[in-house]
Protein backbone atom coordinates (compact mmCIF):
# COMPACT_ATOMS: atom_id res chain seq x y z
CA UNK A 1 0.00 0.00 0.00
CA UNK A 2 1.74 3.04 -1.18
CA UNK A 3 0.06 6.34 0.11
CA UNK A 4 0.76 8.29 -3.74
CA UNK A 5 -1.64 6.34 -5.88
CA UNK A 6 -0.34 8.22 -9.07
CA UNK A 7 3.08 9.32 -10.08
CA UNK A 8 3.97 10.45 -13.34
CA UNK A 9 7.56 11.25 -14.26
CA UNK A 10 8.14 13.12 -17.43
CA UNK A 11 5.35 11.36 -19.00
CA UNK A 12 5.52 11.34 -22.87
CA UNK A 13 3.11 10.44 -25.62
CA UNK A 14 3.02 10.60 -29.47
CA UNK A 15 0.95 9.74 -31.49
CA UNK A 16 2.65 9.05 -35.10
CA UNK A 17 4.32 12.66 -34.98
CA UNK A 18 2.06 14.61 -33.25
CA UNK A 19 3.29 14.92 -29.20
CA UNK A 20 -0.04 15.19 -27.77
CA UNK A 21 1.60 14.63 -24.08
CA UNK A 22 5.48 16.46 -23.28
CA UNK A 23 6.61 15.22 -20.03
CA UNK A 24 3.95 15.54 -17.59
CA UNK A 25 4.84 15.37 -13.90
CA UNK A 26 2.17 15.01 -11.47
CA UNK A 27 0.73 13.05 -7.75
CA UNK A 28 -1.82 12.46 -6.65
CA UNK A 29 -2.36 10.86 -2.87
CA UNK A 30 -4.50 8.27 -2.18
CA UNK A 31 -8.36 9.22 -1.51
CA UNK A 32 -7.60 13.00 -3.70
CA UNK A 33 -9.70 13.95 -6.37
CA UNK A 34 -8.03 15.92 -8.81
CA UNK A 35 -9.31 17.92 -11.19
CA UNK A 36 -7.76 18.46 -14.99
CA UNK A 37 -8.59 21.90 -17.20
CA UNK A 38 -8.01 23.04 -20.07
CA UNK A 39 -8.31 23.63 -23.68
CA UNK A 40 -9.64 20.25 -25.77
CA UNK A 41 -6.43 18.75 -27.20
CA UNK A 42 -4.63 19.37 -24.39
CA UNK A 43 -3.82 16.20 -23.78
CA UNK A 44 -5.88 15.46 -20.52
CA UNK A 45 -7.78 12.76 -21.70
CA UNK A 46 -4.66 10.91 -23.04
CA UNK A 47 -3.02 11.39 -19.81
CA UNK A 48 -6.29 9.86 -18.31
CA UNK A 49 -6.20 6.80 -20.90
CA UNK A 50 -2.24 6.00 -20.15
CA UNK A 51 -3.08 5.14 -16.33
CA UNK A 52 -5.22 2.32 -17.19
CA UNK A 53 -3.10 1.71 -19.96
CA UNK A 54 -5.36 2.18 -22.85
CA UNK A 55 -2.74 4.19 -24.58
CA UNK A 56 1.11 3.29 -24.16
CA UNK A 57 3.60 6.17 -22.90
CA UNK A 58 6.15 6.86 -25.15
CA UNK A 59 8.97 8.45 -22.15
CA UNK A 60 8.98 8.41 -18.78
CA UNK A 61 7.55 6.47 -15.83
CA UNK A 62 3.67 6.21 -14.86
CA UNK A 63 3.15 4.34 -10.88
CA UNK A 64 -0.06 3.24 -10.02
CA UNK A 65 -0.20 2.18 -6.25
CA UNK A 66 3.54 1.99 -6.61
CA UNK A 67 3.93 -0.28 -9.83
CA UNK A 68 4.89 0.60 -13.08
CA UNK A 69 1.86 1.01 -15.60
CA UNK A 70 2.23 -1.93 -18.63
CA UNK A 71 5.73 -2.59 -17.40
CA UNK A 72 7.81 -4.35 -15.07
CA UNK A 73 11.60 -3.03 -14.25
CA UNK A 74 14.05 -5.34 -13.22
CA UNK A 75 17.72 -5.46 -13.97
CA UNK A 76 17.63 -1.99 -15.31
CA UNK A 77 15.30 -2.85 -18.20
CA UNK A 78 11.76 -2.74 -18.41
CA UNK A 79 9.51 -5.71 -19.43
CA UNK A 80 6.29 -5.22 -21.40
CA UNK A 81 3.64 -7.07 -19.07
CA UNK A 82 1.62 -9.68 -20.38
CA UNK A 83 -1.91 -8.93 -21.42
CA UNK A 84 -3.19 -10.99 -18.86
CA UNK A 85 -1.55 -8.70 -15.97
CA UNK A 86 -1.93 -5.61 -18.00
CA UNK A 87 -5.94 -6.73 -17.68
CA UNK A 88 -6.02 -7.59 -14.05
CA UNK A 89 -4.33 -4.19 -12.59
CA UNK A 90 -6.72 -2.50 -15.27
CA UNK A 91 -9.87 -4.50 -13.03
CA UNK A 92 -8.39 -2.49 -10.41
CA UNK A 93 -9.72 1.47 -12.13
CA UNK A 94 -12.44 2.39 -12.58
CA UNK A 95 -13.54 4.86 -15.81
CA UNK A 96 -15.82 6.90 -16.92
CA UNK A 97 -16.25 8.22 -20.29
CA UNK A 98 -17.76 10.85 -21.63
CA UNK A 99 -20.19 9.06 -23.82
CA UNK A 100 -21.09 6.90 -21.04
CA UNK A 101 -20.03 3.82 -23.46
CA UNK A 102 -22.95 1.16 -22.03
CA UNK A 103 -23.65 -1.98 -23.03
CA UNK A 104 -27.02 -1.33 -25.26
CA UNK A 105 -28.03 -4.86 -25.60
CA UNK A 106 -27.94 -4.96 -21.41
CA UNK A 107 -30.49 -3.67 -18.45
CA UNK A 108 -28.93 -1.54 -16.16
CA UNK A 109 -28.42 -3.91 -13.68
CA UNK A 110 -26.65 -6.65 -16.32
CA UNK A 111 -24.58 -3.52 -17.15
CA UNK A 112 -23.73 -3.42 -13.64
CA UNK A 113 -22.99 -7.09 -13.11
CA UNK A 114 -21.05 -8.41 -16.30
CA UNK A 115 -17.65 -7.56 -14.86
CA UNK A 116 -17.94 -8.79 -11.41
CA UNK A 117 -19.15 -12.10 -12.57
CA UNK A 118 -17.00 -12.60 -15.98
CA UNK A 119 -13.50 -10.71 -14.74
CA UNK A 120 -13.80 -10.75 -10.60
CA UNK A 121 -15.42 -14.38 -10.61
CA UNK A 122 -18.07 -13.41 -7.94
CA UNK A 123 -21.07 -15.53 -7.71
CA UNK A 124 -24.45 -14.72 -9.86
CA UNK A 125 -26.41 -13.89 -6.98
CA UNK A 126 -24.17 -11.93 -4.42
CA UNK A 127 -23.12 -9.82 -7.90
CA UNK A 128 -26.92 -9.07 -8.65
CA UNK A 129 -27.56 -7.95 -4.69
CA UNK A 130 -24.22 -5.98 -4.73
CA UNK A 131 -25.57 -4.68 -8.33
CA UNK A 132 -29.01 -3.41 -6.96
CA UNK A 133 -27.19 -1.76 -3.98
CA UNK A 134 -24.99 -0.09 -6.24
CA UNK A 135 -27.89 1.14 -8.13
CA UNK A 136 -29.76 2.46 -5.64
CA UNK A 137 -26.86 4.47 -4.22
CA UNK A 138 -26.65 5.97 -7.70
CA UNK A 139 -30.33 6.53 -6.98
CA UNK A 140 -31.58 4.14 -9.68
CA UNK A 141 -33.33 1.59 -7.66
CA UNK A 142 -36.23 1.84 -10.18
CA UNK A 143 -34.24 1.07 -13.14
CA UNK A 144 -32.64 -2.27 -12.55
CA UNK A 145 -34.54 -3.73 -15.80
CA UNK A 146 -34.34 -0.40 -18.02
CA UNK A 147 -32.02 -0.66 -20.96
CA UNK A 148 -30.30 2.18 -21.55
CA UNK A 149 -32.15 3.59 -24.74
CA UNK A 150 -34.72 3.57 -22.38
CA UNK A 151 -32.55 5.92 -19.62
CA UNK A 152 -32.06 9.59 -19.98
CA UNK A 153 -28.08 10.80 -19.91
CA UNK A 154 -27.81 11.72 -16.51
CA UNK A 155 -29.07 8.14 -15.65
CA UNK A 156 -26.92 6.20 -18.15
CA UNK A 157 -24.04 8.26 -16.73
CA UNK A 158 -24.96 7.28 -12.96
CA UNK A 159 -25.10 3.46 -14.40
CA UNK A 160 -22.08 3.95 -15.53
CA UNK A 161 -20.19 4.78 -12.60
CA UNK A 162 -22.32 2.14 -11.01
CA UNK A 163 -21.34 -0.36 -13.33
CA UNK A 164 -17.25 0.99 -12.55
CA UNK A 165 -17.76 0.86 -8.63
CA UNK A 166 -18.95 -3.04 -9.20
CA UNK A 167 -15.77 -4.06 -9.40
CA UNK A 168 -14.28 -2.11 -6.34
CA UNK A 169 -11.79 0.41 -7.64
CA UNK A 170 -8.93 1.66 -5.84
CA UNK A 171 -8.59 4.45 -8.60
CA UNK A 172 -11.48 6.05 -10.53
CA UNK A 173 -11.11 7.87 -13.48
CA UNK A 174 -13.61 10.77 -15.29
CA UNK A 175 -13.16 11.48 -18.48
CA UNK A 176 -15.36 14.88 -19.38
CA UNK A 177 -18.20 12.47 -17.54
CA UNK A 178 -20.77 15.48 -18.00
CA UNK A 179 -20.12 17.19 -21.47
CA UNK A 180 -22.61 15.27 -23.20
CA UNK A 181 -25.49 16.08 -20.97
CA UNK A 182 -27.92 18.50 -21.10
CA UNK A 183 -27.38 20.97 -18.88
CA UNK A 184 -30.16 20.26 -16.48
CA UNK A 185 -29.09 16.58 -15.92
CA UNK A 186 -25.47 17.77 -14.99
CA UNK A 187 -26.53 18.06 -11.19
CA UNK A 188 -27.61 14.64 -10.77
CA UNK A 189 -24.05 13.60 -12.14
CA UNK A 190 -21.89 15.62 -9.97
CA UNK A 191 -24.08 14.86 -7.10
CA UNK A 192 -23.19 11.34 -7.50
CA UNK A 193 -19.29 11.98 -8.04
CA UNK A 194 -19.49 14.82 -4.75
CA UNK A 195 -20.70 11.34 -2.66
CA UNK A 196 -17.97 9.16 -4.08
CA UNK A 197 -15.54 12.10 -3.30
CA UNK A 198 -16.53 12.02 0.35
CA UNK A 199 -16.79 8.45 0.73
CA UNK A 200 -12.82 8.55 0.18
CA UNK A 201 -12.01 7.54 -3.42
CA UNK A 202 -9.22 8.46 -5.41
CA UNK A 203 -10.46 10.32 -8.53
CA UNK A 204 -9.03 11.85 -11.17
CA UNK A 205 -11.17 14.59 -12.94
CA UNK A 206 -11.35 15.72 -16.91
CA UNK A 207 -13.76 18.30 -16.57
CA UNK A 208 -15.01 22.13 -17.62
CA UNK A 209 -17.42 22.15 -14.25
CA UNK A 210 -15.22 25.15 -12.81
CA UNK A 211 -17.72 24.83 -9.66
CA UNK A 212 -17.52 21.12 -9.22
CA UNK A 213 -13.58 21.62 -9.53
CA UNK A 214 -13.63 24.66 -7.15
CA UNK A 215 -16.23 22.68 -4.04
CA UNK A 216 -14.98 18.60 -4.46
CA UNK A 217 -11.06 19.07 -5.59
CA UNK A 218 -8.45 18.71 -3.68
CA UNK A 219 -5.61 19.55 -6.38
CA UNK A 220 -6.91 21.10 -9.22
CA UNK A 221 -4.44 21.34 -12.61
CA UNK A 222 -4.55 22.76 -15.72
CA UNK A 223 -3.23 21.57 -18.78
CA UNK A 224 -2.31 23.64 -22.13
CA UNK A 225 -0.88 21.65 -25.28
CA UNK A 226 0.64 18.53 -23.56
CA UNK A 227 2.15 20.26 -20.51
CA UNK A 228 1.25 20.95 -17.19
CA UNK A 229 0.83 25.19 -16.67
CA UNK A 230 -0.43 25.09 -13.54
CA UNK A 231 -1.09 23.14 -10.40
CA UNK A 232 -2.47 23.33 -6.66
CA UNK A 233 -5.28 24.32 -4.69
CA UNK A 234 -8.58 24.79 -6.52
CA UNK A 235 -8.70 28.56 -5.01
CA UNK A 236 -5.34 29.69 -5.82
CA UNK A 237 -5.24 28.00 -9.16
CA UNK A 238 -9.30 28.93 -10.23
CA UNK A 239 -9.25 32.44 -8.06
CA UNK A 240 -5.60 33.56 -8.66
CA UNK A 241 -3.46 31.88 -11.31
CA UNK A 242 -0.17 32.99 -11.73
CA UNK A 243 -0.34 31.92 -15.37
CA UNK A 244 -1.45 34.00 -18.31
CA UNK A 245 -2.38 31.37 -20.04
CA UNK A 246 -4.74 29.94 -17.15
CA UNK A 247 -6.11 33.30 -16.42
CA UNK A 248 -6.71 33.24 -20.66
CA UNK A 249 -8.71 30.05 -20.70
CA UNK A 250 -10.29 30.30 -17.14
CA UNK A 251 -11.75 34.29 -18.25
CA UNK A 252 -13.49 32.26 -20.99
CA UNK A 253 -15.44 29.12 -19.43
CA UNK A 254 -16.88 31.42 -16.75
CA UNK B 1 -64.97 39.09 -23.38
CA UNK B 2 -63.17 38.07 -26.65
CA UNK B 3 -60.82 35.34 -24.53
CA UNK B 4 -64.23 34.16 -22.83
CA UNK B 5 -65.80 33.79 -26.70
CA UNK B 6 -62.67 32.13 -28.01
CA UNK B 7 -62.60 29.51 -24.72
CA UNK B 8 -65.81 28.34 -25.36
CA UNK B 9 -65.77 27.44 -29.16
CA UNK B 10 -62.54 25.59 -27.81
CA UNK B 11 -64.30 23.47 -25.15
CA UNK B 12 -66.79 21.97 -27.94
CA UNK B 13 -65.97 19.31 -30.26
CA UNK B 14 -64.24 21.28 -33.49
CA UNK B 15 -65.67 20.17 -36.81
CA UNK B 16 -64.73 17.14 -38.11
CA UNK B 17 -62.47 18.33 -42.07
CA UNK B 18 -64.21 16.72 -44.95
CA UNK B 19 -62.18 18.04 -47.68
CA UNK B 20 -62.65 17.21 -51.34
CA UNK B 21 -59.67 14.65 -52.18
CA UNK B 22 -57.16 15.30 -55.01
CA UNK B 23 -57.51 13.19 -57.85
CA UNK B 24 -54.49 10.97 -59.05
CA UNK B 25 -55.31 9.89 -62.51
CA UNK B 26 -51.79 8.67 -63.20
CA UNK B 27 -52.23 6.11 -60.29
CA UNK B 28 -55.45 4.45 -62.30
CA UNK B 29 -53.38 4.26 -65.23
CA UNK B 30 -50.06 2.85 -63.88
CA UNK B 31 -52.13 0.36 -61.92
CA UNK B 32 -54.34 -0.47 -65.21
CA UNK B 33 -50.69 -1.19 -66.81
CA UNK B 34 -49.91 -3.45 -64.41
CA UNK B 35 -53.43 -5.24 -64.58
CA UNK B 36 -52.97 -5.78 -68.08
CA UNK B 37 -49.18 -6.80 -68.12
CA UNK B 38 -50.61 -9.38 -65.48
CA UNK B 39 -53.37 -10.97 -67.07
CA UNK B 40 -51.77 -11.33 -70.64
CA UNK B 41 -49.06 -13.24 -68.21
CA UNK B 42 -51.50 -15.50 -66.33
CA UNK B 43 -53.48 -16.38 -69.76
CA UNK B 44 -50.10 -17.36 -71.38
CA UNK B 45 -49.62 -19.66 -68.50
CA UNK B 46 -53.19 -21.13 -68.23
CA UNK B 47 -53.54 -21.66 -71.62
CA UNK B 48 -50.53 -23.33 -72.47
CA UNK B 49 -51.27 -27.00 -72.07
CA UNK B 50 -52.30 -30.16 -73.94
CA UNK B 51 -51.01 -33.90 -73.46
CA UNK B 52 -46.94 -33.53 -73.52
CA UNK B 53 -46.82 -29.88 -73.78
CA UNK B 54 -46.66 -26.17 -72.08
CA UNK B 55 -47.01 -26.55 -68.42
CA UNK B 56 -48.53 -29.46 -67.86
CA UNK B 57 -50.36 -28.78 -64.26
CA UNK B 58 -51.70 -32.04 -63.73
CA UNK B 59 -48.28 -33.22 -63.48
CA UNK B 60 -46.80 -30.70 -61.30
CA UNK B 61 -49.45 -32.11 -58.58
CA UNK B 62 -48.94 -35.70 -59.48
CA UNK B 63 -44.76 -34.86 -58.62
CA UNK B 64 -45.20 -32.47 -55.93
CA UNK B 65 -45.45 -34.79 -53.09
CA UNK B 66 -43.68 -37.69 -54.68
CA UNK B 67 -41.12 -39.69 -52.47
CA UNK B 68 -38.31 -38.76 -54.09
CA UNK B 69 -38.98 -35.21 -54.19
CA UNK B 70 -39.83 -35.21 -50.57
CA UNK B 71 -36.49 -37.11 -50.17
CA UNK B 72 -34.40 -34.23 -52.17
CA UNK B 73 -36.40 -31.42 -50.18
CA UNK B 74 -34.88 -32.78 -46.62
CA UNK B 75 -31.47 -33.16 -47.99
CA UNK B 76 -31.33 -29.62 -49.39
CA UNK B 77 -32.66 -28.54 -45.87
CA UNK B 78 -30.19 -30.27 -44.07
CA UNK B 79 -27.39 -29.57 -46.31
CA UNK B 80 -28.15 -25.76 -46.00
CA UNK B 81 -28.53 -26.00 -42.39
CA UNK B 82 -24.81 -27.89 -41.76
CA UNK B 83 -23.29 -25.67 -44.91
CA UNK B 84 -24.11 -22.52 -43.21
CA UNK B 85 -23.34 -23.93 -39.56
CA UNK B 86 -19.99 -24.13 -40.91
CA UNK B 87 -20.48 -21.16 -42.95
CA UNK B 88 -20.87 -18.76 -39.65
CA UNK B 89 -18.20 -20.68 -37.25
CA UNK B 90 -15.77 -20.07 -40.06
CA UNK B 91 -17.29 -16.79 -40.68
CA UNK B 92 -16.36 -15.76 -36.99
CA UNK B 93 -13.29 -17.40 -36.51
CA UNK B 94 -12.10 -15.25 -40.42
CA UNK B 95 -13.29 -12.63 -39.17
CA UNK B 96 -11.88 -12.44 -35.66
CA UNK B 97 -8.21 -13.62 -37.27
CA UNK B 98 -8.73 -10.31 -39.74
CA UNK B 99 -8.84 -8.14 -36.23
CA UNK B 100 -5.49 -10.21 -35.18
CA UNK B 101 -2.51 -7.80 -34.63
CA UNK B 102 -0.81 -10.32 -35.54
CA UNK B 103 -0.03 -9.92 -39.50
CA UNK B 104 0.51 -13.41 -40.54
CA UNK B 105 -3.03 -14.21 -38.84
CA UNK B 106 -5.21 -11.63 -40.43
CA UNK B 107 -2.89 -12.09 -43.82
CA UNK B 108 -4.09 -15.58 -43.89
CA UNK B 109 -7.66 -14.59 -43.31
CA UNK B 110 -7.59 -12.05 -45.94
CA UNK B 111 -5.86 -14.72 -48.00
CA UNK B 112 -8.56 -17.29 -47.45
CA UNK B 113 -11.22 -14.82 -48.40
CA UNK B 114 -9.71 -14.03 -51.49
CA UNK B 115 -9.33 -17.20 -52.79
CA UNK B 116 -12.37 -18.13 -52.14
CA UNK B 117 -14.80 -15.21 -53.13
CA UNK B 118 -12.38 -15.23 -55.96
CA UNK B 119 -13.18 -18.52 -57.41
CA UNK B 120 -16.79 -19.75 -58.71
CA UNK B 121 -18.63 -21.92 -56.38
CA UNK B 122 -19.27 -24.68 -58.72
CA UNK B 123 -15.48 -24.98 -59.74
CA UNK B 124 -14.63 -25.33 -56.08
CA UNK B 125 -17.49 -27.81 -55.78
CA UNK B 126 -15.70 -29.91 -59.34
CA UNK B 127 -12.41 -29.53 -57.43
CA UNK B 128 -13.35 -31.04 -54.19
CA UNK B 129 -15.23 -34.01 -56.10
CA UNK B 130 -12.26 -34.36 -58.01
CA UNK B 131 -9.54 -34.59 -54.37
CA UNK B 132 -8.96 -37.80 -55.04
CA UNK B 133 -6.99 -37.68 -58.36
CA UNK B 134 -4.61 -34.58 -57.06
CA UNK B 135 -4.26 -36.38 -53.87
CA UNK B 136 -5.38 -39.90 -53.92
CA UNK B 137 -4.44 -40.52 -50.02
CA UNK B 138 -5.00 -37.99 -47.19
CA UNK B 139 -3.03 -37.90 -43.99
CA UNK B 140 -4.19 -35.62 -40.66
CA UNK B 141 -0.81 -35.23 -38.36
CA UNK B 142 1.80 -33.05 -37.58
CA UNK B 143 3.33 -31.00 -40.24
CA UNK B 144 5.78 -32.21 -41.82
CA UNK B 145 5.93 -34.97 -39.05
CA UNK B 146 4.26 -38.20 -38.85
CA UNK B 147 0.51 -38.81 -39.88
CA UNK B 148 -2.01 -40.01 -37.22
CA UNK B 149 -4.80 -40.44 -39.01
CA UNK B 150 -4.61 -41.47 -43.15
CA UNK B 151 -7.66 -43.19 -45.65
CA UNK B 152 -8.19 -43.25 -49.12
CA UNK B 153 -9.23 -40.10 -50.42
CA UNK B 154 -11.51 -41.19 -52.43
CA UNK B 155 -13.68 -43.19 -48.92
CA UNK B 156 -13.15 -39.92 -46.96
CA UNK B 157 -14.54 -37.27 -50.07
CA UNK B 158 -17.73 -39.04 -50.10
CA UNK B 159 -20.37 -36.62 -52.93
CA UNK B 160 -21.96 -35.75 -49.43
CA UNK B 161 -18.70 -34.53 -48.44
CA UNK B 162 -17.92 -32.90 -51.74
CA UNK B 163 -21.17 -31.02 -51.54
CA UNK B 164 -20.55 -30.18 -47.92
CA UNK B 165 -16.94 -28.65 -47.98
CA UNK B 166 -17.71 -26.87 -51.33
CA UNK B 167 -20.67 -25.20 -50.12
CA UNK B 168 -19.15 -24.49 -46.41
CA UNK B 169 -15.73 -23.54 -47.24
CA UNK B 170 -17.47 -20.80 -49.80
CA UNK B 171 -19.53 -19.69 -47.28
CA UNK B 172 -17.34 -19.06 -44.37
CA UNK B 173 -15.54 -16.27 -46.55
CA UNK B 174 -18.72 -14.58 -47.47
CA UNK B 175 -19.71 -14.90 -43.73
CA UNK B 176 -16.90 -13.38 -42.76
CA UNK B 177 -17.35 -10.42 -44.60
CA UNK B 178 -20.66 -10.26 -42.96
CA UNK B 179 -19.56 -10.71 -39.55
CA UNK B 180 -16.43 -8.20 -40.28
CA UNK B 181 -19.28 -5.49 -40.85
CA UNK B 182 -20.90 -6.33 -37.83
CA UNK B 183 -17.91 -5.97 -35.53
CA UNK B 184 -16.97 -2.54 -37.65
CA UNK B 185 -20.34 -1.47 -36.41
CA UNK B 186 -20.14 -1.44 -33.11
CA UNK B 187 -18.59 1.72 -31.62
CA UNK B 188 -15.20 1.77 -30.41
CA UNK B 189 -16.04 3.01 -27.03
CA UNK B 190 -17.61 -0.55 -26.61
CA UNK B 191 -14.15 -1.78 -26.57
CA UNK B 192 -12.71 0.48 -24.48
CA UNK B 193 -15.51 0.24 -21.85
CA UNK B 194 -15.04 -3.70 -21.88
CA UNK B 195 -11.10 -3.42 -21.83
CA UNK B 196 -11.46 -0.98 -18.85
CA UNK B 197 -13.14 -3.30 -16.88
CA UNK B 198 -10.69 -5.90 -16.68
CA UNK B 199 -12.30 -8.01 -19.67
CA UNK B 200 -10.36 -10.12 -22.04
CA UNK B 201 -10.05 -9.85 -25.95
CA UNK B 202 -12.11 -13.05 -26.12
CA UNK B 203 -14.62 -12.07 -23.62
CA UNK B 204 -14.78 -8.24 -25.01
CA UNK B 205 -15.77 -10.17 -28.27
CA UNK B 206 -18.07 -12.79 -27.18
CA UNK B 207 -19.99 -10.87 -24.45
CA UNK B 208 -19.82 -7.17 -25.78
CA UNK B 209 -18.57 -6.81 -30.06
CA UNK B 210 -20.86 -10.35 -30.80
CA UNK B 211 -24.30 -9.85 -28.83
CA UNK B 212 -24.35 -6.35 -30.45
CA UNK B 213 -23.12 -7.02 -34.16
CA UNK B 214 -25.59 -9.56 -34.74
CA UNK B 215 -27.73 -6.72 -35.24
CA UNK B 216 -26.24 -5.65 -38.06
CA UNK B 217 -25.28 -9.53 -38.96
CA UNK B 218 -28.19 -11.23 -39.06
CA UNK B 219 -30.60 -9.78 -42.34
CA UNK B 220 -27.33 -10.83 -44.19
CA UNK B 221 -27.38 -13.88 -42.85
CA UNK B 222 -30.54 -14.72 -43.87
CA UNK B 223 -29.64 -13.04 -47.49
CA UNK B 224 -26.84 -16.07 -47.78
CA UNK B 225 -28.83 -18.63 -46.03
CA UNK B 226 -31.83 -17.58 -48.79
CA UNK B 227 -29.04 -17.44 -51.30
CA UNK B 228 -27.45 -20.93 -49.67
CA UNK B 229 -30.99 -23.04 -50.05
CA UNK B 230 -31.13 -22.10 -53.55
CA UNK B 231 -26.91 -22.81 -54.21
CA UNK B 232 -27.47 -26.35 -53.08
CA UNK B 233 -28.55 -27.13 -56.22
CA UNK B 234 -25.26 -26.40 -57.86
CA UNK B 235 -24.30 -29.94 -56.11
CA UNK B 236 -26.50 -31.80 -58.80
CA UNK B 237 -23.42 -31.37 -61.62
CA UNK B 238 -21.30 -33.71 -58.32
CA UNK B 239 -24.52 -36.24 -58.68
CA UNK B 240 -25.73 -35.41 -55.14
CA UNK B 241 -29.24 -36.14 -54.53
CA UNK B 242 -30.76 -33.38 -53.90
CA UNK B 243 -34.35 -31.69 -54.85
CA UNK B 244 -33.18 -30.17 -58.04
CA UNK B 245 -31.26 -33.69 -58.82
CA UNK B 246 -34.54 -35.69 -57.50
CA UNK B 247 -36.50 -33.47 -60.18
CA UNK B 248 -33.88 -34.53 -63.22
CA UNK B 249 -33.89 -38.25 -62.35
CA UNK B 250 -37.26 -38.24 -62.63
CA UNK B 251 -37.27 -35.62 -65.90
CA UNK B 252 -34.12 -38.06 -66.93
CA UNK B 253 -36.60 -41.07 -67.29
CA UNK B 254 -40.05 -39.60 -68.20
CA UNK B 255 -38.88 -35.96 -70.06
CA UNK B 256 -41.82 -34.36 -68.10
CA UNK B 257 -39.15 -31.84 -67.59
CA UNK B 258 -41.20 -28.72 -67.19
CA UNK B 259 -43.08 -29.86 -64.44
CA UNK B 260 -40.58 -31.03 -62.62
CA UNK B 261 -38.84 -28.10 -62.68
CA UNK B 262 -42.34 -26.39 -61.62
CA UNK B 263 -42.28 -29.08 -59.09
CA UNK B 264 -38.66 -27.90 -57.33
CA UNK B 265 -39.20 -24.05 -58.12
CA UNK B 266 -42.38 -24.75 -55.70
CA UNK B 267 -40.50 -26.17 -53.17
CA UNK B 268 -37.40 -23.86 -53.06
CA UNK B 269 -40.45 -20.91 -52.69
CA UNK B 270 -41.49 -22.59 -49.59
CA UNK B 271 -38.59 -23.19 -48.22
CA UNK B 272 -36.99 -19.49 -48.41
CA UNK B 273 -40.16 -18.43 -47.63
CA UNK B 274 -39.90 -20.37 -44.38
CA UNK B 275 -36.66 -18.57 -44.13
CA UNK B 276 -38.24 -15.50 -44.10
CA UNK B 277 -40.02 -16.23 -41.53
CA UNK B 278 -37.58 -17.41 -38.80
CA UNK B 279 -35.29 -14.27 -39.81
CA UNK B 280 -37.94 -11.86 -38.70
CA UNK B 281 -37.86 -13.30 -35.19
CA UNK B 282 -34.43 -13.71 -34.60
CA UNK B 283 -33.92 -9.99 -35.71
CA UNK B 284 -36.73 -8.96 -33.35
CA UNK B 285 -34.50 -11.15 -30.51
CA UNK B 286 -31.27 -9.35 -31.43
CA UNK B 287 -32.93 -6.23 -31.67
CA UNK B 288 -33.48 -5.91 -27.77
CA UNK B 289 -32.20 -2.24 -26.31
CA UNK B 290 -32.06 -0.92 -29.52
CA UNK B 291 -34.89 0.55 -30.46
CA UNK B 292 -37.07 2.58 -28.11
CA UNK B 293 -39.44 3.85 -30.35
CA UNK B 294 -40.52 0.10 -31.55
CA UNK B 295 -41.15 -1.01 -28.20
CA UNK B 296 -43.26 2.00 -26.91
CA UNK B 297 -45.40 1.26 -30.21
CA UNK B 298 -45.71 -2.39 -29.72
CA UNK B 299 -46.99 -1.08 -26.27
CA UNK B 300 -49.47 1.74 -27.71
CA UNK B 301 -50.69 -0.62 -30.11
CA UNK B 302 -51.62 -2.89 -27.36
CA UNK B 303 -53.04 -0.14 -25.43
CA UNK B 304 -55.27 1.35 -28.01
CA UNK B 305 -56.34 -1.73 -28.84
CA UNK B 306 -58.07 -2.33 -25.66
CA UNK B 307 -59.02 1.39 -24.71
CA UNK B 308 -59.83 2.19 -27.92
CA UNK B 309 -57.68 5.14 -29.29
CA UNK B 310 -56.87 6.59 -26.03
CA UNK B 311 -53.67 8.34 -26.52
CA UNK B 312 -51.08 6.77 -24.14
CA UNK B 313 -48.52 9.33 -22.83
Amino acid sequence: MSETMIRAEDVHKRFGRLEVLKGIDLEVARGEVMCMLGPSGSGKSTFLRCINHLEKINAGRLYVDGELVGYRESGGKLHELPEREVIRKRAQIGMVFQHFNLFPHMTALENVCLAPIRVAGVPKDQARRRGRELLAQVGLADKLDTYPVALSGGQQQRVAIARALAMAPKLMLFDEPTSALDPELVGEVLDTMRHLAFDGMTMIVVTHEIGFAREVADTVVFMDAGRVVEQGKPAQVLDSPREERTQAFLWKVL
Amino acid sequence: METSERDERRTGRPEEIRAVPVRHPWRWVAALIVLLIAASFIRAVVTNTGPNRGFQWVWVGHYLFDHRILHGVLVTLYLTVLAMAIGIVLGIVLAVMRQSPNPIVSGASWLYIWFFRGTPLLVQLLFWYNLASLFPRLDLGIPFGPALIHGNANTIITTFVAALLGLGLNEGAYMAEVVRAGFLSVPEGQTEAAQSLGMSRLQIVRLVVLPQAMRVIIPPTGNETISMLKNTSLVSVIAYTELLYSAQTIYDANYKTIPLLIVASIWYLVMTSVAYVGQYFIERRYGRGFSRAQRATMRERWLTLGRGGEAVP
